[in-house]
């Protein structure tokens, strides 16, 4: 109850700061510029239009939705300890994982709003522009959506994480930025290096699976690009979908550990926080 | 009568700093006490532990039943904070800010939005709370710590920024509150407001409480002089009034007026040889020690007895 009070205040702050309008139009804007454009290609008559979209938005979103994510959640804690606010409304009676599930709430439904919206709206173009979009193809958009929201609410919880941790709201900015850097380009890059210097002699596909799962935005890569076979033959990666071992639950689940246990630590951080 | 606050042997560390050290006091309801010291003297310390933001290096805190460092949190629905520096999330309007902090205490919000009024915050109510000033701040400030007619209310200087006019309606506003049972304590360092309104005072000097009483009673320990003023018809520059006994201290202010100082069993005395047949007093002012004398006496005490 206490945490729905604090969650409607931040999507209340949310709408007044424009939060809710910017990321929706951004995402929106993307999206159906990487629908009209990305598509030239194959010609809009293809059957397979969305699905080239979910190639090119699941590819565009790994970079994106984290950045947002992360820009509303870093300052979550250490912001409002530094603007005066948290001192009033910790005097209140709430308790501070209550504080932490409301804002968590607020900013996801905020984050899922524009996704929904932002992406929707691509594809409701192309249906409105006479596109023939099989079943499949939609199940594998819906799901890209909700994956998309999954990753989200991972870089909300990694931003309140390092927000509960430091000390001012400037450290906050560029642990998240660096984190940001690491697990969307770093990591990828760093892991590419190795496997083509290891030329598949030492490094097992277990080993491969093992750290393509400890970062998020490879689990939600994977799970996007290679759980649905008419997908996968886009994006390049069936030869990594056979591969792997890793099925949509396994990947479902991953992203799930990856929101609840930053967000547990963040609590637990905060909890012991002094302010 | 009822304790609403328990203090009991709390000392508050950060790294080799002592906040608080060895604390004790129990507040009761309906008692309004003012907490002085200088800054960093340990007020604002005080207060966030009575609230749990921060935890005891050692000793206990009782709040309204609660444990505050243990994350209790029922006793806070009764309980009012207003915070040194308040600030408020500027994107919203101050009925927003107000409802929103109404439903966190469980109460109606039509009942906090008369507050607003109360604090002369009616006409204002609809702009967003970054347009505000720092006085306006303020009365929303005290506005939420007024929701929900708490039972123990915890202002940290109140009265900065608020206007002489506010002032008044704020005082008349915490003595009601005093009287109906509310426990009130505030900081502060604008004495001479405090001096008729408090019923008890605490000093604090460098985390110690150095004293704490009604103002009569630290002035029976202080011992400070009574100033008497004496208006006296004819006497000659610096001469002295020949009933004075010799060991009076005693000076001339401004040309015709004695100011003495009287220890506190010489007062009445001094006043019965003023008023006696014969001598010339045409105005007399009685001025026992201020709150600023009294609270300069306990902090040079304190220095010299470590």
């Amino acid at each position: 109850m206490n945490a729905l009070i604090i969650a409607r205040k931040e999507i209340h702050q949310a709408i007044r700061n424009r939060w809710v309008l910017a990321s929706t139009l951004l995402l929106a804007g993307l999206a159906l510029s990487l629908t009209f454009l990305g598509s030239a290609p194959t010609g809009t008559v293809g059957v397979r239009a969305l699905d080239v979209v979910i190639v090119s938005l699941s590819s565009l979103t790994i970079f994106l939705i984290p950045l947002i994510a992360l820009l509303i959640s870093h300052d979550a804690i250490v912001g409002d300890m530094e603007r005066g606010t948290m001192l009033l409304l910790l005097s209140y009676p709430v308790a501070r994982w209550q504080v932490l599930l409301g804002k968590f709430i607020g900013h996801l439904s905020v984050l899922a709003f524009a996704t929904c919206l932002g992406y929707g709206i691509a594809a409701a173009a192309l249906i409105a522009t006479g596109s023939r979009i099989g079943a499949d193809s939609l199940a594998a958009f819906a799901a890209m959506i909700g994956s998309s929201v999954l990753l989200g609410a991972v870089f909300v919880a990694i931003g309140y994480l390092v927000s509960a941790l430091v000390r001012d709201r400037g450290t906050a900015a560029g642990v998240c930025i660096g984190l940001w850097l690491l697990l969307v380009l770093i990591y990828d890059m760093a892991l590419l290096g190795v496997l083509a210097v290891d030329q598949g002699r030492s490094i097992s596909a277990t080993a491969v699976d093992a750290m393509l799962l400890l970062n998020p935005t490879d689990v939600y890569r994977l799970f996007n690009l290679t759980g649905f076979a008419n997908v996968s033959s886009f994006a390049g990666m069936a030869g990594l979908a056979q591969s792997t071992t890793l099925s949509a639950q396994v990947l479902l689940i991953a992203l799930l550990m990856w929101t609840l246990v930053p967000l547990g630590l963040a609590a637990a951080a905060f909890s012991r926080r002094e302010l | 009568m009822t304790q609403t606050v328990r203090i009991s042997d709390v000392t508050k560390d950060y790294g080799r700093v002592k906040a608080v050290r060895n604390a004790s006091f129990e507040l009761a309801q309906g008692e309004l006490v003012a907490l002085i010291g200088h800054n960093g003297a340990g007020k604002t310390t005080l207060m966030k532990l009575m609230l749990g933001l921060i935890r005891p290096t050692s000793g206990w805190v009782e709040v309204l039943g609660d444990n505050p460092a243990a994350g209790e949190f029922a006793g806070r629905r009764q309980l009012g904070y207003l915070p040194e520096n308040v600030s408020f999330d500027t994107a919203l309007t101050g009925r927003e800010t107000l409802a929103f902090y109404a439903r966190l205490k469980r109460e109606t919000v039509a009942g906090a939005l008369k507050l607003l009024d109360a604090v002369g915050l009616g006409d204002a109510s609809s702009r967003r709370v970054g347009t505000y000033s720092k006085g306006m701040r303020q009365r929303l400030g005290l506005a939420q710590a007024l929701i929900g007619h708490p039972r123990v209310l915890l202002l940290d200087e109140p009265t900065t920024g608020l206007d002489p006019e506010l002032r008044q309606t704020f005082y008349e506003i915490i003595q009601r509150l005093a009287s109906e049972g509310t426990t009130v304590l505030l900081s502060s360092h604008a004495l001479t407001e405090l001096e008729e309104r408090a019923g008890r005072v605490i000093i604090m000097n460098r985390g110690v409480k150095v004293a704490d009483g009604s103002i009569e009673r630290l002035r029976d320990i202080a011992r400070l002089p009574t100033k008497i003023r004496l208006k006296i018809a004819g006497l000659a520059p610096a001469a002295l009034p020949s009933w004075l006994p010799g060991d009076a201290a005693c000076r001339r202010l401004n040309g015709h007026i004695v100011e003495i100082d009287a220890a506190p069993e010489q007062k009445i005395g001094l006043l019965h040889a003023a008023t006696a047949a014969g001598t010339s007093v045409e105005d007399l002012d009685v001025i026992p020690p201020t709150l600023d004398e009294l609270y300069a006496h306990f902090l040079r005490h304190a220095e010299r007895t470590p």
